[in-house]
């Protein structure tokens, strides 16, 4: 069995408790354990990132640090929010001997090192590119055969690094719907913003850019959207009836976690991919 | 810390002449700075390298010593940046067994167009050497063959 | 260490280039006190008349027996001061140069630090010296030929100045016929000159010249030898045809039944036969059978050219034939690619119809091309708007960080066809417009004013996702408009992408063949970016065209024609000397192990058997030491890169000051 670091990250932990938990249980499956990282911390994203760069580049590597202690040479985030800022710390501590100085010493205040052999990556990255077009089919007991899937990456699964996938035009995740048996629309907003926390701030305009999605989704005939992100997937579907209301148009559309997807071709029941935790009616997808 | 002075390690750098040499010349010809610690030594290949010149430098009082050849594939004498790899592989377990650490030797690929690699390169060498602190090997080993004071 | 050596050493100021960093006058007094040093002195330039005067001067005067220098970088000038310390009587083998401009004086600031560095550096210089031979330097006759390697239009310039010159030439050509990208190129920028009415001339010259021996479909494999005296294996792989016999009829392809293979030359907008020519003004005449694609090569049945062919040109048996050439030097015209717009999703290329690649455009608006020159969509209509977006590829962290420095004046070109053929709305997405040439300016404000509307601001993808009512069915183009400072969406019917030009996918290949580099970009690297663009660090290999850096076809012809220059005053020189730093093994300490004989990359060291010892064959022997590392013994020795003087150098540069 293969095995990784795991970094739930906090929306993971409650709200978005059914992306983590049918992950675990798809990587399972896989013959892949997600080892949880013990007394993990906030990624350092968001606030700690626009306030203090160098206390979230601390936190950040406080993560890494804990990951490498515990003999992990991979970390696996499966919230883009926490990829990408994990990820850029890491960039950061090998490229800028400033960050890496300024890290090194406030991890020594805690009595901990890190020597930079940690290397973070995405969840969907992990899953399809080391399991593998025969590790994954071999699994598949119930093919999701005539579900045409909108397969939605959001921002930051590509951008900024850009590692696994071409950062504006994604594949993966297509690749793996072909391997669950499913089909994936044309779906050219695969990559653009879901409007992340301006949903909050900025309400006007997040619903444009999530309602965009959501439009484009049921343009192009999906039956549900498929998303790798907390954030984007409490977007689109916690928010789609009022901007539907607010557009005057029907937005509603299942959406859906990846992993659920592959739990449900893996033959695992509606419960154990926690279908019972989604906002929208996810019946006819995840039955 | 900062009223002591800084420790200035000495390094001796053997650069090729058509890749490493070129490249630190052309660091010079863009104006990039780097700390003035490696002195270098033009050699027309890095397979010139004789690992006793290591060992001499070490045995002369240097802190660490640099070696810059073309990168794999581009060796102006097709191999010899292979055959340096190979004697520096071997040069490093010699250097554990004369209690150096083996840090203090680089073997870098830093091709002609690479100037501010280079200067990227020697900065980093230099920082590290300077973390490991003065080299001071006792001089009274007899390490320089007959030959290389011939 | 006391000597009878008289040394001289002398101190470059370089104007205030070394001087204003390196205290000279401090290093000429340090430089008094080391061993053998008669004379120091320092001047403001070394390598001036005046400055080599004084070493000559002193040599005289004051009976040196050696002369260091310290000053710029001895790529720059050793052969300067060797040829001042010749003139002067010494042999130009007792001087050592020390490095003090770009290894000092321009990397450091901290004067007391690069006054320290450059005291080391002379005292390696001093110390070495010493320890120098006299050494006399081979001469060795230039072989008259020359091989250019690329027949694009740089390597079509190179080959008809040296031809014209009386030199063989010899033209090696990957493709069944010479004229590159230009051959394809409809109009060029800013004149537009019909590309085939100005190429095809010179294709017809290197053709019919008496001197211009063409090899099509044919590629080097390996350069050996040195400069005046390289050995090119060439492979000239079988087409099939007997170019003796055949006469370019045509028949053959008329006939040939497999006709739906997708054309290179057209970029698949159209197919070709089996046996085929690339275009029809193609030289040489002479058609190739396309192997993978041939009825009687896939099923052992068809002959169907053969039958036809009345002058029996046709040989399905025909084997590669590999020649080897002696030449003189190697001009390298070997192109470059597009960038593949596969590698940039978001603008749709391969997803949309009607998203053009620039050289699907270009054979769009050829007249002899697939659509005989006019601007169509898929459908067969003309578009009612066209929007070319620049710089895609280039200027790109993630793809090509270089400007590709042709695509603004192409996308210009296309423009302009695309307003005379169409008249549809024009709107083309730009970073900056660099119209950097002749002419090229005046080229661009020529377009304004026909009525082109450009948009300051880089296409970030191209959509089919409609926002607005008149989006739909068009192609939607996104872009930031950074002097309007807002996000454009421009719905049009054709897209063409003007990407960007990278080194080619085999420039590696071909760097390692000819013993070259390339830059961080790929592409072939020059001896020096300003006063050496055309010749690479390896003596008698020259560069042409865009194998060394994206050029247009102005520039790619002025460097086909220095390249050429380049080589006429190697061969016409007749002779070169050659570095004396080649290996010789002193029999009395050689032990006879060979390992010297397994190092050697060259086969340049024999085993004498009656000897028991190994021996270099000098005339094989490049001077790149590895068999002196490698000698147990201490029996192989390098001229002017003896263990002793690269010892000393090393006790300069750590002696205590």
């Amino acid at each position: 069995m293969r095995r990784y670091g795991y970094f739930p990250g906090c929306s993971l932990m409650v709200t978005n408790r059914a992306y983590s938990i049918s992950a675990t249980r798809v990587a399972r499956e896989l013959g892949v354990e997600l080892a949880e990282v013990s007394d993990w911390n906030c990624c350092g994203a968001t606030a700690y990132l626009a306030l203090s760069e160098a206390k979230a580049f601390v936190m950040s590597a406080r993560n890494l640090a804990l990951a490498e202690a515990e003999g992990h040479d991979t970390l696996v985030a499966a919230c883009s929010g926490c990829y990408v800022v994990l990820r850029k710390t890491g960039k950061y501590l090998d490229e800028k001997p400033a960050v890496r100085s300024r890290v090194t010493k406030a991890l020594a205040a805690g009595d901990m090192t890190y020597n930079r052999t940690v290397k973070v990556r995405h969840l969907l990255d992990v899953l399809v590119n080391d399991c593998g077009e025969e590790g994954v089919r071999a699994r598949v007991k119930k093919p999701l055969e005539g579900l045409k899937v909108a397969a939605y990456y959001g921002c930051q699964v590509g951008r900024p690094f850009g590692e696994a996938d071409d950062p504006e035009f994604p594949v993966t995740m297509d690749r793996l719907m072909g391997w669950l048996g499913a089909t994936t629309v044309d779906f050219p907003v695969r990559a653009a913003c879901c409007g992340g926390l301006t949903m909050t701030t900025e309400p006007d305009l997040g619903m444009e850019m999530t309602g965009r999605i959501l439009r484009v989704a049921r343009e192009r005939g999906a039956d549900c959207i498929a998303t790798a992100c907390p954030l984007c997937q409490i977007n689109l579907e916690a928010y789609q009836d009022k901007i539907g209301r607010k557009l005057g148009t029907d937005l509603r559309m299942p959406v859906v976690y990846f992993t659920q997807l592959m739990g449900r071709a893996f033959g695992l029941s509606s419960q154990e991919v926690m279908a019972q935790d989604s906002l929208t009616d996810v019946s006819a997808v995840l039955a | 810390m900062e009223n002591q002075e800084r420790f200035e390690p000495r390094i001796v750098g053997f650069l090729c002449r058509w890749c490493t040499y070129t490249g630190a010349d052309l660091a010079g010809t863009s104006r990039i700075q780097y700390q003035p610690n490696v002195a270098a030594i033009r050699v027309m290949c890095s397979g010139r390298v004789d690992p006793s010149f290591v060992l001499q430098s070490f045995a002369e009082g240097a802190d660490g010593v640099f070696i810059g050849g073309c990168h794999p594939g581009d060796c102006h004498y097709s191999e010899g940046n292979y055959k340096a790899v190979r004697r520096y592989r071997l040069l490093l377990k010699m250097l554990a067994q004369f209690g150096i650490d083996e840090r203090r030797v680089r073997l870098e690929w830093v091709s002609a167009s690479e100037g501010e690699r280079y200067a990227e390169v020697i900065n980093e060498f230099t920082d590290s050497i300077r973390t490991l602190g003065p080299l001071e090997w006792n001089k009274e080993q007899p390490v320089v063959s007959e030959r290389s004071i011939a | 260490m006391s000597t009878n050596e008289r040394i001289g050493v002398y101190i470059c100021h370089c104007g205030s280039n070394i001087a204003q960093t390196v205290d000279c006058g401090a290093l000429t007094e340090y430089a008094k006190t080391l061993p053998g040093v008669v004379v120091a002195k320092e001047y403001k330039y070394m390598c001036s008349d005046p400055g080599q005067d004084l070493i000559k001067k002193d040599v005289a005067e004051n009976k040196l027996t050696r002369v260091v220098v310290s000053s710029c970088s001895p790529l720059m000038h050793e052969e300067t001061f060797r040829t001042a310390v010749e003139d002067a009587g010494l042999n130009r083998f007792l001087f050592q140069m020390s490095n003090i401009r770009e290894q000092v004086s321009w990397v450091h600031k901290d004067k007391v630090k690069a006054t320290e560095k450059a005291k080391k550096l002379l005292r390696a210089a001093a110390n070495r010296v010493l320890h120098q031979r006299p050494l006399e330097r081979r001469e060795v006759p230039v072989m008259p030929e020359v091989v250019v390697v690329g027949g694009g239009i740089a390597g079509i310039e190179a080959a008809l100045r040296l031809a014209d010159a009386g030199k063989k030439v010899h033209l090696v050509e990957k493709e069944p016929t010479i004229g590159g990208h230009m051959a394809r190129f409809d109009k060029t920028f800013p004149t537009l000159d019909c590309a085939a009415c100005i190429l095809t001339p010179k294709m017809v010259s290197v053709g019919q010249h008496p001197n211009i021996n063409l090899m099509v479909c044919s590629e080097v494999e390996e350069v050996s030898g040195y400069t005046g005296n390289f050995k090119v294996k060439v492979r000239k792989k079988a087409t099939c045809v007997d170019n003796e016999k055949c006469v370019g009829c045509g028949v053959c392809w008329e006939k040939c039944p497999a006709k739906k293979i997708s054309s290179e030359f057209e970029e698949g907008l159209a197919n070709r036969t089996a046996i085929y020519i690339p275009f029809p003004q193609a030289v040489p005449k002479r058609p190739v059978i396309d192997r993978d694609n041939c009825i009687y090569f896939k099923t052992g049945k068809c002959k169907v050219c053969e039958k036809f062919c009345d002058r029996k040109a046709i040989d399905f048996e025909q084997k590669d034939e590999v020649v080897e050439l002696t030449v003189g030097a190697v001009i390298a015209a070997t192109g470059f690619e597009t960038l593949d717009p596969r590698e940039l999703p978001r603008y749709g290329y391969g997803r949309f119809d009607n998203v053009l690649s620039p050289l699907e455009f270009e054979r769009m608006t050829n007249a002899s091309g697939p659509t005989a020159g006019k601007v169509l969509l898929k459908d067969g209509t003309a578009p009612k708007s066209v929007a070319i977006l620049h710089c895609i590829g280039s200027r790109d962290e993630k793809h090509l960080k270089h400007c590709s420095r042709v695509c603004c004046m192409y996308s210009l070109k296309f423009a302009h066809l695309v307003e005379e053929k169409t008249h549809a709305e024009i709107t083309n997405f730009y970073i900056d417009i660099r119209a950097f040439g002749k002419g090229y300016e005046e080229f661009y404000h020529r377009l304004l004013k026909e009525g082109v509307t450009f948009v300051r601001g880089k296409a970030a993808e191209v959509t089919d996702v409609v926002e607005a009512p008149e989006e739909q069915g068009k192609l939607v183009v996104v872009a930031e408009d950074t002097l309007l400072g807002k996000v454009r969406r421009v719905p049009v019917d054709m897209v063409v992408l003007s990407t960007g030009l990278r080194a080619r996918s085999d420039a590696g290949h071909m760097a390692h063949v000819l013993g070259i580099s390339r830059s961080a970009d790929g592409f072939f690297l020059e001896r020096h970016p300003k006063l050496g663009p055309v010749d690479t660090p390896t003596e008698g290999i020259y560069l042409a065209g865009a194998c060394q850096g994206p050029k247009d076809i102005p520039d790619s012809v002025a460097q086909g024609a220095a390249a050429a220059a380049c080589a006429l005053s190697l061969i016409v020189r007749g002779r070169v000397v050659l570095e004396p730093v080649t290996a010789e093994i002193d029999e009395k300490k050689c032990a006879g192990c060979k390992l010297c004989i397994a190092n050697c990359p060259y086969s340049a060291i024999e085993y004498d058997e009656g000897k028991k010892v190994s021996v270099v064959i000098e005339a094989l022997c490049k001077g790149c030491g590895t068999c002196v590392a490698t000698c147990p013994s201490g029996a192989a020795r390098q001229k002017n890169f003896e263990d002793a003087q690269i010892s000393s150098e090393i006790v300069g540069i750590l002696a205590s000051m």
